[in-house]
């Protein structure tokens, strides 16, 4: 049986800094992970109709406008719309610690602050697939 | 009785479509029980598009999406990038050039890695194809890794093969030696704009009409330049053009014939191997058997008559 | 006997003893056998006791040269080094330096909506700064109105929402327009942003050739590192080319481009990677403007460029020098400019946003202190100093005063600017300049090679260089090879809870009724009409910039403007190299 993970990286909204995204992205390949990138200024709908198309297990949204508030829920909330809601989400870029408790509650996993590093991150995927199965 | 997965990708579900896929990339025995319930189920063309890397494969396919559109109802692309050797992991960024495409009702994009798989494609992309096919999609399109002698097991899956070239990257006349000539249907000249494009259409023609004079079929080559929209029409004329040679001659009977015979004994050595696998509970034995080799008591050949003889008497004589 | 001249460059010479590069030639292979006996005599002995660190790397990764001696002996002083305000410009590009003027201090500012912006830059002013420095959001940047399905979320986030002249109005409010020098950091939209800038003068009367300040308008940047594009390159470059023509003749105090490298070296380029971008970016400017018939000197000395100021002080004071004489000899002997004014690189400097930690906030005062020090010494003409609390959010009054009082402290208490060009002569930052100019002429080279700059960002290249840099650079952070304080060493348990800048989120709403208001009052048919002749001009080759400014005073909105364009010119799509 080849089960490998599959993760989408998506970078909603207007904001273009994708440094962070694209290193992910590549830690994450490295870790042996399926990465799908879809470049920055992603709608909402076409971040979740990737998703469903891909198949992922995650979707990891970077951002670094300030928009996340807005921009995360969206994509939380059309995957529930869509029936979608075992793919789980989470994010990083400029988000301060205030906001977290609302992104939880929106449905957003986990938020990586500036500092992450990728073993918190694969730590963070290997617990989820592992709760995923039992 | 067909299970719920099998149902609702019969009805086009795309959420399920999407873990139907997922599972025959897993493979196994729920790969294979939902194969069998959507076996000939729909009929789709299938497209193969191949070529080197920087070939511009990906704008090309989202490019023709338009006019395609006009010929089938429903496209499914199934885009197939390396895995990393080392990490198994993969970067899957062919979907990137097609993402307007993204949240089309009509439009399908999955993207998979290789997994280790030579040929260009992967393992299950075969069976990917045949999910999309029970789906309703009249078109897909199988986008390889790139191109080179031993990647081109896309040509056993496909219909049509279009075969991209770009202008000045690398020595033409190492293009035609590596034999990549003999599986395109439809050849495309990308980036036309370049410098030698018109060059190495012309030796592809000449070439062409070599090997191909006096068949019913001689492969065109087209111009064209994905990103300023020129020569797509073409292309997809082309493509037609191909279907309705092979539907005539008959060439599709033989290549549905090559592939169900490839289904029959795939499937056949899939089960047969299983059921051998659990019979002999394999897994748990093999270790012993393993060590009774290393330390000479057995050869493999031994085992294997010894095991024969376990559940197939007489099947293992000399 | 035939004597060698003082002047004689060869230093294989060592025919003639009284040759004086013959003599150079003894003492420099002198030199390196002293070198070499001192680490056989006195550095190995105690490295067998006291190895040393490490984490000696450089930004690249590469083991940082233990000693500097001397290479060269004055005899190439007046080739590489000169004098300050004169050709090679490697020690500056003003003979007094900043005795005569200091940089200028300009912090980048705007949130929200243009009322509390103009009160920030009033604020700033008041303290002293003598220049104001404009962020825009992101909606403006990439040409959205607020009021579009796109712009969610974005309103007022990243800097000031301008749908319209009537916000730019706003936005300068009571500040006279002849009396300040602004710098707006706006790309895509520059021609709008200009445009408005002008309109506004107008109402102050005061005449566009009175207007000081700087539109960043670096477009190939966008593509490579930061990501405002709107068009595609080709129509890009047609548009700044029409601000360059448009400037010389009614804006001529405006700096017409800001050619940067901050971004490119925020997304994790090395400095050498910085310098080299940035000038082929440089490169092709130039030869696009010459390409529509302007003369490099018509234009080439009102060309600025933008640089970052990364944290080894060391390289940083190398880089800038060495961007300095690499400009000149470009613009001197590529493209033969006669003026030399046109060979001058003037930079503007911002300290580096993506060193900044969110943990232990203030020890990020001490790194812009650091990077100030490094512009500073490296010669830049103004300067933005980040704030304590931006790796975290916009920054608070506080922090922003921290960070001005940064730059005046450098100014007036440590002497730093009171000689020029302090550390010339140092083996280390000679060899260092030398080092970069050579590396980054090998990337302008293979750029060249590949077709100029956009043909290289067109095959992703770039890009992929820049990515790599970056990637090499963040494995060594999380290996612990590279230490940086406060997150991977010298970390504190519980941090302390930090006073952040909040922005109101119901700003897009503002935004929105302010729009439907001006929809109904403004004279729909007139911006009818300048919309289709600005449509009309973008069809043919005229310039842009006059229907623009029409447009502007009959208050066309940012997007009715930029639709225009994307309808003619489309839509850029991205290059993704990973």
């Amino acid at each position: 049986m080849d089960n490998r993970v599959r993760i989408l990286i998506a970078k909603p909204g207007l904001d273009g800094h994708d440094r962070g995204a694209k290193f992910i992205a590549k830690a994450l390949r490295d870790a042996g992970y399926e990465v799908i990138y879809t470049g920055i200024r992603q709608t909402p709908e076409s971040i979740v109709e990737t998703a469903i198309q891909e198949d992922v297990d995650f979707v990891g949204l970077s951002l670094l406008s300030g928009a996340h508030n807005i921009s995360f829920p969206q994509v939380t909330e059309l995957l529930r719309e869509k029936g979608a809601e075992d793919i789980f989400v989470f994010g990083g870029g400029i988000i301060p610690e205030d906001d977290i408790p609302f992104l939880r509650e929106k449905g957003v996993k986990a938020i990586f602050g500036p500092g992450t590093t990728v073993k918190q991150i694969t730590d963070f995927i290997e617990e989820e697939m592992a709760a995923k199965k039992a | 009785m067909t299970s719920r997965i099998a149902k609702a990708i019969i009805e086009g579900n795309p959420r399920l479509i999407a873990k139907g896929i997922s599972t025959v990339e897993r493979g196994g025995e729920a790969a294979y029980e939902l194969l069998g319930e959507i076996y000939g189920v729909g009929k789709s063309y299938i497209l193969g598009i191949t070529g080197p890397a920087g070939a511009g494969k990906s704008s090309l396919i989202n490019a023709l999406i338009p006019y395609l559109k006009n010929n089938f109802e429903r496209i499914g692309i199934l885009a197939v990038d390396p895995s990393s050797p080392f990490t198994g992991g993969a970067i899957l960024g062919d979907r990137i050039r097609m993402i307007e495409h993204a949240v089309d009702s009509r439009i399908f994009i999955r993207s998979m890695a290789s997994r280790g798989h030579l040929g260009g494609v992967s393992a299950a992309t075969k069976d990917a194809a045949k999910i999309l096919e029970a789906a309703g999609f009249d078109l897909i399109i199988i986008e390889t890794v790139g191109v080179g002698q031993d990647e081109v097991e896309v040509v056993g899956l496909s219909d049509t093969v279009v075969l991209i070239q770009v202008p000045g990257l690398g020595d033409d006349i190492q293009v035609m030696k590596s034999g990549i000539m003999e599986i395109g249907d439809v050849f495309v000249i990308n980036k036309a704009d370049r410098e030698g494009a018109d060059r190495i259409a012309r030796y592809i023609q000449s070439m062409l009409e070599e090997n191909f004079s006096g068949l019913g079929y001689i492969p065109p080559v087209v111009l064209a330049q994905a990103v300023n929209d020129i020569g797509l029409d073409t292309i997809v004329e082309k493509i037609i053009a191909h279907r309705a040679y092979i539907e005539k001659s008959g060439e599709i009977e033989k290549r549905i014939t090559k592939r169900i015979e490839d289904d029959i004994e795939s499937i056949l050595r899939f089960r047969v191997e299983s059921f051998l696998k659990s019979r002999l509970d394999f897994d748990s034995r093999l270790p012993i058997w393993v060590e009774r080799i290393r330390k000479g008591e057995e050869t493999p050949f031994t085992l294997a008559k010894k095991l024969g003889g376990e559940i197939l008497p007489n099947l293992m004589e000399n | 006997m035939e004597k060698h001249h003082d002047d004689c460059h060869d230093h294989n010479c060592g025919q003639n003893p009284d040759c004086n590069a013959g003599f150079i030639r003894k003492k420099r292979a002198f030199l390196e056998a002293e070198k070499a006996r001192w680490e056989q005599d006195s550095v190995k002995p105690l490295l067998g006791k006291a190895p040393e660190r490490s984490d000696l790397i450089d930004y690249e990764g590469n083991v940082v040269e233990r000693l500097a001696i001397p290479k060269d002996f004055d005899c190439a002083y007046e080739d590489k080094l000169g004098f300050p305000g004169e050709y090679p410009f490697t020690r500056g590009v003003y003979p007094t330096g900043y005795r005569g003027r200091l940089w200028t201090m300009r912090q980048y500012a705007g949130f929200g909506t243009a009322e509390e912006s103009n009160k920030r830059y009033k604020f700033l002013l008041e303290q002293g700064q003598t220049g104001l420095s404009v962020a825009f959001d992101l909606p403006t940047q990439i040409g959205y109105d607020s009021d579009h399905k796109m712009s969610i979320g974005e309103v007022g986030k990243v800097g000031v929402a301008i749908d319209s002249l009537e916000d730019m109005e706003t936005l300068f409010a009571e500040i006279p327009l002849d009396k300040v020098s602004t710098s707006m950091t706006i790309n895509s939209t520059a021609a709008v942003l200009l445009a408005m800038y002008i309109a506004v003068g107008e109402k102050q009367g005061v005449s566009s050739k009175e207007l000081r300040g700087t539109i960043q308008n670096d477009i190939l940047k966008e593509y490579i590192a930061r990501g405002t594009y709107i068009y595609p390159p080709r129509p890009s470059m047609r548009i700044i080319t029409n601000i360059f023509e448009y400037c010389t003749q009614h804006v001529p105090k405006w700096n017409t481009i800001s050619i940067s490298g901050y971004h490119i070296r925020e997304a994790g380029s090395s400095a050498v990677q910085e310098v080299a971008f940035t000038l082929a970016d440089g490169i092709e400017y130039c030869k696009t403007a010459i390409s529509t018939g302007l003369d490099i000197d018509s234009f080439a000395g009102r060309l600025s460029f933008f640089f970052n100021s990364h944290n080894d002080l060391l390289e940083e004071v190398a880089k800038f020098r060495a961007a300095r004489r690499m400009w000149a000899k470009i613009i001197k002997e590529q493209f033969n400019a006669k003026d030399p004014k046109s060979m001058m690189l003037r930079f503007h400097t911002q300290t580096a946003g993506s060193t900044l930690t969110a943990q232990q906030p203030d020890n990020n005062i001490i790194r812009v202190a650091i990077q100030t020090l490094a512009a500073v010494l490296g010669g830049t003409q103004s300067l933005h100093t980040n704030s304590r609390d931006e790796a975290l959010s916009l920054p608070t009054e506080d922090s922003v005063r921290i960070a001005l009082r940064t730059q005046q402290i450098v100014a007036s208490e440590s002497g730093a600017a009171n000689t020029i060009d302090p550390l010339a002569g140092s083996y280390f930052v000679e060899q260092l300049t030398d080092k970069i100019e050579a590396e980054a002429f090998d990337y302008i080279e293979k750029i060249e090679k590949l077709g100029g700059m956009i043909s290289a960002i067109e095959k992703g290249y770039v890009q992929k260089e820049i990515q790599d840099s970056a990637y090499k650079y963040q494995r060594s952070i999380e290996s612990g090879e590279r230490i940086i304080v406060g997150v991977n060493k010298y970390r504190v348990e519980k941090e302390a809870p930090k006073e952040l800048l909040k922005v109101d989120p119901s700003i897009r709403d503002v935004q929105v009724r302010k729009l439907e208001a001006l929809r109904s009052r403004r004279n729909n048919d007139a911006v009818e009409k300048h919309l289709e002749l600005l449509r009309k001009a973008a069809q043919s080759d005229e310039n842009l910039m006059p229907h623009i400014i029409d447009a502007v005073r009959e208050y066309a909105t940012i997007g009715e403007i930029s639709d225009v364009l994307r309808d003619v010119f489309g839509e850029y799509k991205e290059q993704v190299i990973l």
